[in-house]
Parts: C-alpha cells; sequence; structure tokens
C-alpha cells in the first residue's frame, strides 16, 4: 500500500490533568474519505489544533507526505498543503466572496510581499478565483461581502478558500454545521467528488452523512481512538454502539 | 452614485481645497493661513503613516510620536552640526532636505522594525501598552539628552534646503510638503490595492483564516508597522523644518493620541482620511482655540460623536462605506 498522504503519529495533548489527546494515531491515505467522530468533549477540537497547528503536541508527530511538520506554524502547514476549513465559519468579512477566493489562491502562488500591481487587475487571480466559485456554485453570489452570505454560502466558501490552495489533503471542521437537509445532500455529492482532489479528514457531527461519505470511520473517546474501521465496521463494534452511538441514535 | 466614486470625488475636493486655500493666501498675501495649511498637510502625512500600521493592519500603535519624534531630530541635529560646522559621528551635517528625509526614514524604519518585532507578539491592550512604552522610552531619553537641548529643545536657525526652491517662503515650502503628501498618499492606496494590502487587510480582519491558507500575519504586519514608522519618520523631519524647533514634546504621548485622533476624525483606512482628520484638528484649534482655552474639550465631544454615530469618520460620513470590491 502506498504510503499515507496524512500520518498522525502517537499525538498527546493534555491540559493538565486532561488528556485532550492520548496517543492517537491515524492515518488518511490517497482518494479517501476518512471521518472522525466522537461525542461532545471528545477531544475533535485539541486533534483539530494539533493537526493544523494552533497547538503544540506534548508527544508525537504529525507527517505530510512524508515530512514531518510537526513543528512547523500554522501558515507553514498551510503551504506544505494542509487545506482546512472552520467549525464556525472563518472568512474575511468584509472581502466579497470573489476577494475571499482571490486571498486564497494569492496565498497558493507564493507571497504577498508584493506591493505595486492591483490585485483587482490580477486576471490570474480573478480567473482562478472565478472557476473556484463556479466549482462551488457560488459564482452568482461572487460580488457579495462574506458578512453578508447566507450561513449556506459561508459554509462553501470556507471550502472553496480550502479548494483554492489545491492542498495535499483537506481537514473539514464539521462542514454540515448548520446546512439543512437540502444543502447537506448537496455537500455530500460535492465532497464525493472533492475527494479525488486530495483525500479527506473529515470531522463532522451529522451521522447520517459521515455513513454515506465516509471510507473509513475512527471514533475518538476521551482523546482516544477507540476503533477504526469502515462504515459496516464501525456500525457493528459494540463498544462503539455503547459509547457512542447508542447515545445518538434513538 | 457608488460609494467608491463618491470618495474619490470627495478626496479630490479634498486635495484641491488643500490646494487653493494656500494658494489664495499667498496671492493674499496671508502667510499665516499658509502656515497652517502646511502643518495640516505635515500632520496628515504622519496620519498616513499610522494610517498603513492602524488602518489597514490594525495595529492599534499608541506610540507613533516616536517617529515624528526620530524625524524631527534628524533635521535638528542635521541642521544644528552643518549650522556650527561640526561632525557627528564622521558625517558633516546638512542642511538639505532630500539627505534629511532620506536619514530620518531609515532611522525611523529601523527603530519601527525593532518596536514592532518586539510588540506584534502581543495584540490588543498589550500591544497598544508595548508601543506607549517605547515611545516614552524615547521621550525621556531627548529629555536628559543635553548635547541636543534636552528639555529645553533643539532651534533650527535656518530652514533646511530645498533644491530649486526657497525654503524660507511659506509658499514654496507649502508646495514641498503638499507633494510629499500626495506622494504618501499614492503609496498607500497602492499598497492597498496590491496583494500586500490584500493580506494585510485580511490579516486585521481574520488572523486565523490568513495562516489557514497560508499568510504568515506576523512578518506582513512587521513589514507594515515598518512602513508605517518610515512615513511617520519623514513628517517629523517636515514638521521640524515647519517650526524650525525640535524638543521632546514632539515624542510625548499626548502627540501619539492626536495622530490616532487624526484618523479616527477623518476615517479609519480610508485614503484621504488623515487628511479630513488633520483639517478638522487644526481646524478646531485655531476657530476655538482662539474662543476658549478649553477648546480640547468640544473635539474631545465631536470625537465621541464620531466613535458613536460615524465610526467611518468624515470620510465614512460623507462616502458611505468602503467596498474592497
Amino acid at each position: 500500500m502506498a504510503d499515507p498522504v496524512l500520518d498522525l503519529r502517537g499525538l498527546s495533548k493534555a491540559f493538565g490533568a486532561l488528556k485532550a489527546s492520548d496517543d492517537v494515531s491515524l492515518t488518511l491515505n490517497k482518494g479517501e474519505i476518512h471521518a472522525l467522530i466522537g461525542p461532545n468533549g471528545a477531544g475533535k477540537t485539541t486533534l483539530m489544533g494539533l493537526i493544523s497547528g494552533k497547538i503544540a503536541p506534548d508527544a508525537g508527530q504529525v507527517v505530510l507526505d512524508g515530512a514531518d511538520i510537526t513543528h512547523l506554524s500554522v501558515a507553514r502547514r498551510a503551504r506544505a498543503g494542509l487545506g482546512r476549513s472552520f467549525q464556525v465559519s472563518s472568512l474575511i468579512p468584509e472581502y466579497s466572496a470573489l476577494r475571499n477566493a482571490m486571498l486564497a489562491l494569492q496565498a497558493r502562488h507564493g507571497h504577498s510581499y508584493r506591493f505595486l500591481r492591483p490585485v483587482n487587475r490580477d486576471a490570474t487571480l480573478r480567473d482562478g478565483a472565478r472557476a473556484i466559485l463556479d466549482r462551488v456554485g457560488l459564482s452568482p453570489r461572487a460580488t457579495i461581502e462574506a458578512a453578508m452570505l447566507s450561513h449556506g454560502e459561508r459554509r462553501l466558501l470556507e471550502i472553496a478558500m480550502a479548494l483554492a490552495l489545491t492542498p495535499r489533503c483537506f481537514l473539514l471542521d464539521e462542514p454540515m454545521a448548520g446546512l439543512g437537509a437540502e444543502g447537506t445532500a448537496r455537500l455530500v455529492t460535492f465532497l464525493r467528488a472533492l475527494k479525488q482532489d486530495a483525500p479527506i479528514l473529515l470531522i463532522e457531527h451529522d451521522m447520517d452523512a459521515v455513513f454515506q461519505l465516509a471510507d473509513r470511520i475512527s471514533v475518538l473517546v476521551y482523546g482516544r481512538i477507540i476503533a477504526t474501521g469502515t462504515a459496516r465496521e464501525i456500525r457493528a463494534n459494540a463498544q462503539v454502539r455503547a459509547i457512542y452511538l447508542g447515545e445518538e441514535a434513538p | 452614485m457608488d460609494n467608491t466614486r463618491k470618495e474619490w470625488m470627495l478626496n479630490a475636493l479634498i486635495a484641491g481645497v488643500l490646494l487653493a486655500v494656500p494658494l489664495w493666501a499667498w496671492l493674499a498675501n496671508e502667510p499665516f493661513i499658509i502656515t497652517l495649511a502646511t502643518r495640516i498637510a505635515i500632520l496628515a502625512i504622519a496620519g498616513v503613516g499610522l494610517n498603513i500600521a492602524l488602518g489597514l493592519g490594525g495595529m492599534v500603535s499608541f506610540g507613533h510620536a516616536l517617529y515624528l519624534g526620530v524625524g524631527g531630530y534628524v533635521a535638528g541635529i542635521a541642521a544644528h552640526h552643518a549650522f556650527h560646522g561640526t561632525p557627528i559621528l564622521g558625517l558633516s551635517g546638512t542642511n538639505q532636505m532630500l539627505p534629511i528625509w532620506a536619514m530620518a526614514m531609515l532611522l525611523s524604519g529601523a527603530l519601527a522594525g525593532i518596536v514592532g518585532a518586539l510588540s506584534l507578539r502581543t495584540s490588543g491592550i498589550f500591544f497598544i501598552m508595548i508601543t506607549l512604552a517605547f515611545a516614552q522610552m524615547g521621550f525621556f531619553f531627548t529629555l536628559s539628552w543635553p548635547a541636543y537641548g534636552g528639555e529645553d529643545g533643539l532651534p533650527i536657525f535656518v530652514r533646511n534646503q530645498f533644491p530649486g526652491l526657497n525654503t524660507a517662503r511659506p509658499w514654496e515650502f507649502f508646495l514641498i510638503v503638499y507633494g510629499v503628501l500626495m506622494l504618501a498618499l499614492a503609496l498607500f492606496a497602492t499598497l492597498r490595492a496590491a496583494r500586500f494590502g490584500a493580506a494585510l487587510m485580511a490579516i486585521r480582519q481574520n488572523p486565523d483564516r490568513a495562516a489557514a491558507i497560508g499568510i504568515s500575519p506576523f512578518g506582513i504586519k512587521l513589514v507594515a508597522f515598518i512602513l508605517s514608522g518610515m512615513i511617520t519618520g519623514l513628517a517629523g523631519a517636515m514638521m521640524a523644518d515647519l517650526t524650525r524647533f525640535v524638543s521632546p514634546a514632539m515624542i510625548a504621548w499626548t502627540m501619539s493620541g492626536e495622530m490616532i485622533v487624526i484618523i479616527i476624525l477623518g476615517g479609519v483606512g480610508r485614503l484621504f482620511g488623515p487628511v479630513a482628520g488633520a483639517a478638522i484638528l487644526v481646524g478646531f484649534e485655531v476657530f476655538f482655540g482662539g474662543l476658549t482655552e478649553h477648546w480640547k474639550l468640544w473635539l474631545g465631544l465631536v470625537l465621541l460623536a464620531v466613535v458613536l454615530f460615524a465610526r467611518g469618520g468624515l470620510i465614512g460620513l460623507i462616502a458611505g462605506r468602503a467596498h474592497h470590491g
């Protein structure tokens, strides 16, 4: 089997006596969606922080395409190929959807230390950003400021900005949060195609979506991964049923 | 008419009035008015500098008077040595504005680099306090530096020279300052529209998002802070030449506050915000200063009104919200 794109090796992080991440190891392979589920307080946010670089681990490594990125800053990890979306939409509120996507492309195309040429006349950025908005279906809303977009549109723009980075892998933090049934269904279709661009590590609360989408699922409880397997294996796992699914599903 | 168009027309109007009034004063032989317009233009240049850090980058520096002072003392010290014919650090003094400006920008930029590198690791109230602390250090340093006047300050006996013009004439000196102001504004507009400005304004609004797409906030902010200090330093050199005097008062925290007030009155992050703000400030000083000693009370009330009801300052009040396209 080929080497994993993203390889988490024994990540641990404690806040005082609380082990928010306890020896978490997990791989993300080419072409797959690996979903991470777990009840509230299981340590999903901490793990996201450890992978994205917001939080420094006490022990363990984050390896992206064979390179150890454990000690890189958030920005350098993004440049190394980590495309993330946020749990709560995090955009540039005063910029239009197009300018948000252009900013991501600008970051992707090299540095931001260019002082003279106006970005609005930069055809590479504009056309590239339009193509990306087209792909997520946001082009009709290109000129609307991010703060004025609907919740669902902001979720899409989040993903568009990650997409603009042409990352080696996507890190999507609850992309379905707050979407209606219709929005979720659309996003499921979109993500299924997106995994061909780059594999997706998906943190998600919506169980239906997870079981539809994920090639593999890992279950996180009290900072530990208690099971990893296909949707069928996870459904059949007695421990998971007891700890997690039992609480969620009636 | 859309807001962008409105703002450009307003800008052109402000630029026109700032040139027309002293022109009239020159023809009518009213040098005091020309000096007022020069003061507005110099404060506006200082404000354009601060506007890069504060307006575009959201860095509330409460110590920008430090760079103003560096520029002022460069002009004062160079002129002092040129006047007495004594060398300084192996160099001879000069009474030429161009090399003085270059040195003022170099030194204030270097100092802003040091202050920025240390203070940009913090944000919010801590950043405000650290920048203030550095400026206070500069204030007390000049206060206790007897070689250049200490608390008495340092006079510039003859205004420094500019090739081809007679700087002793108010109108000609005004033209120099006005030209520099236009260049500073052009620089601001260019930066803001370029990739650098796009990144800087994005960092102001959402640093986490900027980092998550690979833009390191620290580097971009530091470069902006240095550019900001350089332009304010340039304004300091001109201010020293206007009053033909530099003193620690130029670095006092009230001066830093005044620069922030200028930007808030005019419109934070707006191209002509500092010009409008400087005009309002000087206008208040002259009109209400003539009526009462307590004119700053009235300025305070106006500032309060702006903060409460007109967050975009004068430019925002007339031209509406800014759009980034």
